[in-house]
């Protein structure tokens, strides 16, 4: 009766495909790098001690398993203006708790150790808010690498506190003026500066896009989120969540939680852009108004004009503000698994002041966009369902921007 | 025999020449890369992400889509082109998401029509051809192939399958405009690749004189100058063509005449 597949984890395909999405759009220069990390990460996967160390790691340096919490404060204050037996319980992935305070070093983590592997001895990055930026930074610093990590100067400006991060963990911080000078032109950078230096260089993607084999081994270690998550939650209540929620801007924390679900028909998922000013103004919403084609190494929606020139996307999160989004949600938006939506800057300000005052957890301003997804969707759901969000980060780096977007002077 | 093939079978090496479009007057501009003595035009079709460009590419791109610049625009440039040359063969160089928004079908139409004899798409890997490929040869038009220091033996029949008017081989592993390869490296790898194809190989990625140019075309069929175009355009505008043409000259004269100052 359905086109639908027998499971929704067995993507990609061998090339590096989900459905029409994926693949491997890359310069010339980077193929024979490509299939060498593709051949180099297969082998790692099945290697113990590749594992045990990745594992090790997260759990003494990271500090993982993150909590699963159960956000009481937040669920009754969602309630008060709920119909009668509405509003569901709101629960949280931890994941800001992390070293480093974001999801990010998960990524990092299993990436430099398959840097390592293959030898490479100099790490580059881009970073937009410069969560990834810190992320990596830290890793290169734990693993003795040296680290170069390309920045928009927009993004350098209006992040100093990470650059003075970066910088205080030995990264070379550079900033890229060429285009509008933020993420997608400090990924241009990045790409520019590993085709010049693939015989020593290794690239560490921070989301789940860019030329197969990353989207997948992206999503492979950002899964630990998911699989913690599906764990702790059957321990505690004994059922899974109903329903999933996480911010998208490439997506790597959102795939991280969803995948280890996508086979448990019963769990539904909701991925949330940044509509920025609105879907009908600037935003970075790929799904929602964007059109498939390829950038960065992948088929994927990007925000786009007629003639398929890449358009600058507005998000008052510096970590959505990225014009696509990893081909794995696309796919999974066009066979219908997950559900996508976009909510405002100024819906997601007072989501992130809401949990403030309601949990005395200041989040970081990527989940909060999940949390003003989840303020609509509480008071749909009966009481007696179940909203796991991921918190994917802190919110420390973002108190300037939100006092600057509340009028505050610091 | 195409066009293309025509202009690598003159008995010498060939000059292919690159400039934006929409950068200054193309027109105009072309048409003093062909009076300098350019055997192939590679035309480029701006994009907003050229990550595979150097600053003197990735300016022009910009300067291109400021000044307003469309695929009609590019497409309007080759026809006129065609119109004014009808022998010299046009090849439109660019990324791959311009040349696929509106399907492979339309774009392989449109340069049909337009009389362009083949594309680079610098970001569509052979692993990828179906995007691009069948639509273009379908029509006749040569999808040109790149080929690099990192591209080896086992792998270089992946690229050659569906490849077609000459190979690229991109002589640095880098952005365009940058430094030059050692000239050993270019005789070495140029060697290898002729023994697996039959297409003519040019040679391309930091070549910017009449020497470098001379020296490449004593081993390559052809030698491709873009950035040192570019860079006369940004920096001369509206009397951009006499500088482009004093160049080109410069360069097909080396580039002709190399294998004769050897001999």
């Amino acid at each position: 009766m359905s086109s639908q597949p027998n499971s929704f984890r067995n993507q990609p395909d061998e090339r590096g495909h989900f459905g029409q999405f994926g693949g491997r759009y890359v310069a010339e220069t980077l193929m024979p790098l490509v299939l060498d990390l593709e051949r180099e990460y297969r082998a790692a996967k099945e290697d113990p001690r590749f594992q045990a160390e990745f594992d090790d790691l997260l759990e003494h340096y990271v500090g993982r398993p993150s909590p699963l919490y159960y956000a009481e404060r937040l669920t009754d204050a969602l309630r008060l203006d709920a119909p009668e037996g509405m509003g569901a319980e709101v629960w949280f992935k931890r994941d800001e708790l992390n070293h480093t305070g974001a999801h990010k070093i998960n990524n990092c983590i299993g990436q430099i150790l398959l840097a390592i592997r293959m030898g490479k001895t100099r790490i580059i990055a881009e970073t937009g808010a410069g969560q990834h930026g810190v992320a990596t930074a830290t890793v290169c610093a734990r693993f003795g690498l040296p680290c170069v990590i390309f920045m928009g100067a927009t993004d350098v400006a209006r992040q100093q506190p990470n650059v003075f991060r970066m910088k205080l963990l030995g990264a070379e911080v550079i900033p890229v003026t060429s285009g509008a000078a933020t993420l997608k032109d400090a990924m241009n950078e990045a790409l520019r500066d590993w085709v010049a230096n693939v015989h020593d260089t290794f690239y560490i993607i921070g989301t789940a896009a860019g030329p197969h084999p990353y989207p997948e081994l992206v999503r492979d270690f950002q899964s630990v989120i998911g699989r913690e998550a599906r764990e702790q939650m059957l321990r505690r209540t004994g059922r899974l969540p109903d329903l999933l929620v996480a911010a998208i801007g490439g997506g790597s924390n959102a795939i991280g939680l969803f995948h280890p679900f996508l086979d448990d028909a019963e769990v539904k998922m909701l991925g949330v852009e940044a509509a920025g000013y609105g879907l009908d103004q600037k935003h970075a919403a790929s799904l929602a108004g964007g059109a498939p084609g390829i950038l960065h190494g992948n088929k994927t929606y990007l925000l786009q004009d007629d003639d398929g020139q890449i358009t600058e996307g507005h998000s008052i999160s510096a970590g959505l503000d990225y014009p696509g989004i990893g081909p794995e949600h696309a796919w999974l938006k066009e066979v219908g698994r997950v559900e996508y939506t976009a909510v405002t800057d100024f819906e997601a300000l007072d989501a992130f002041q809401l949990l403030c005052r309601t949990e005395g957890i200041i989040p970081a301003l990527e989940p909060a966009h999940a949390i003003a997804a989840i303020v609509y969707r509480a008071r749909e759901m009966p009481r007696d369902k179940v909203i796991l969000a991921n918190l994917c980060g802190r919110g420390d780096k973002d108190i300037f921007t939100v006092a600057e977007r509340l009028g505050v002077r610091m | 025999m195409t066009r293309l093939s025509d202009a690598f079978a003159k008995g010498r090496p060939a000059l292919v020449c690159f400039i934006t479009a929409g950068d200054g007057d193309t027109g105009a501009n072309l048409d003093a890369l062909v009076a300098g003595g350019a055997d192939v035009i590679e035309l480029g079709m701006p994009f907003t992400d050229p990550m595979a460009d150097g600053s003197a590419i990735q300016a022009a791109d910009i300067r291109a889509l400021a000044a307003g610049t469309t695929t009609a625009d590019v497409l309007a440039i080759a026809t006129a082109f065609r119109t004014r040359h009808p022998a010299v063969p046009l090849v439109l160089m660019g990324y791959a998401n311009p040349m696929v928004r509106r399907g492979p079908d339309w774009f392989a139409d449109a340069l049909d029509v337009a009389g362009v004899d083949g594309v680079i798409s610098v970001d569509l890997a052979p692993e990828e051809d179906a995007d691009l490929g069948p639509a273009l040869r379908g029509k006749g038009i040569a999808l040109i192939r790149l080929a690099t220091p990192t591209t080896d033996d086992a792998r270089l029949p992946a690229v050659l399958a569906g490849a077609g008017g000459f190979l690229y081989y991109v002589s640095v592993a880098g952005i365009t405009g940058k430094q030059q390869a050692a000239m050993a490296s270019i005789e070495e790898n140029v060697m290898r690749l002729k023994q697996q194809t039959d297409l003519p190989v040019a040679v391309g990625f930091g070549v910017r004189t009449p020497d470098q140019a001379a020296t490449i075309a004593r081993v390559a069929d052809g030698v491709v100058v873009g950035s040192a175009f570019v860079e006369l355009v940004a920096e001369h505008g509206a009397a951009a063509p006499a500088h482009l043409q004093a160049l080109a000259s410069g360069l097909s004269a080396a580039v002709h005449g190399a294998r004769g100052a050897r001999a």
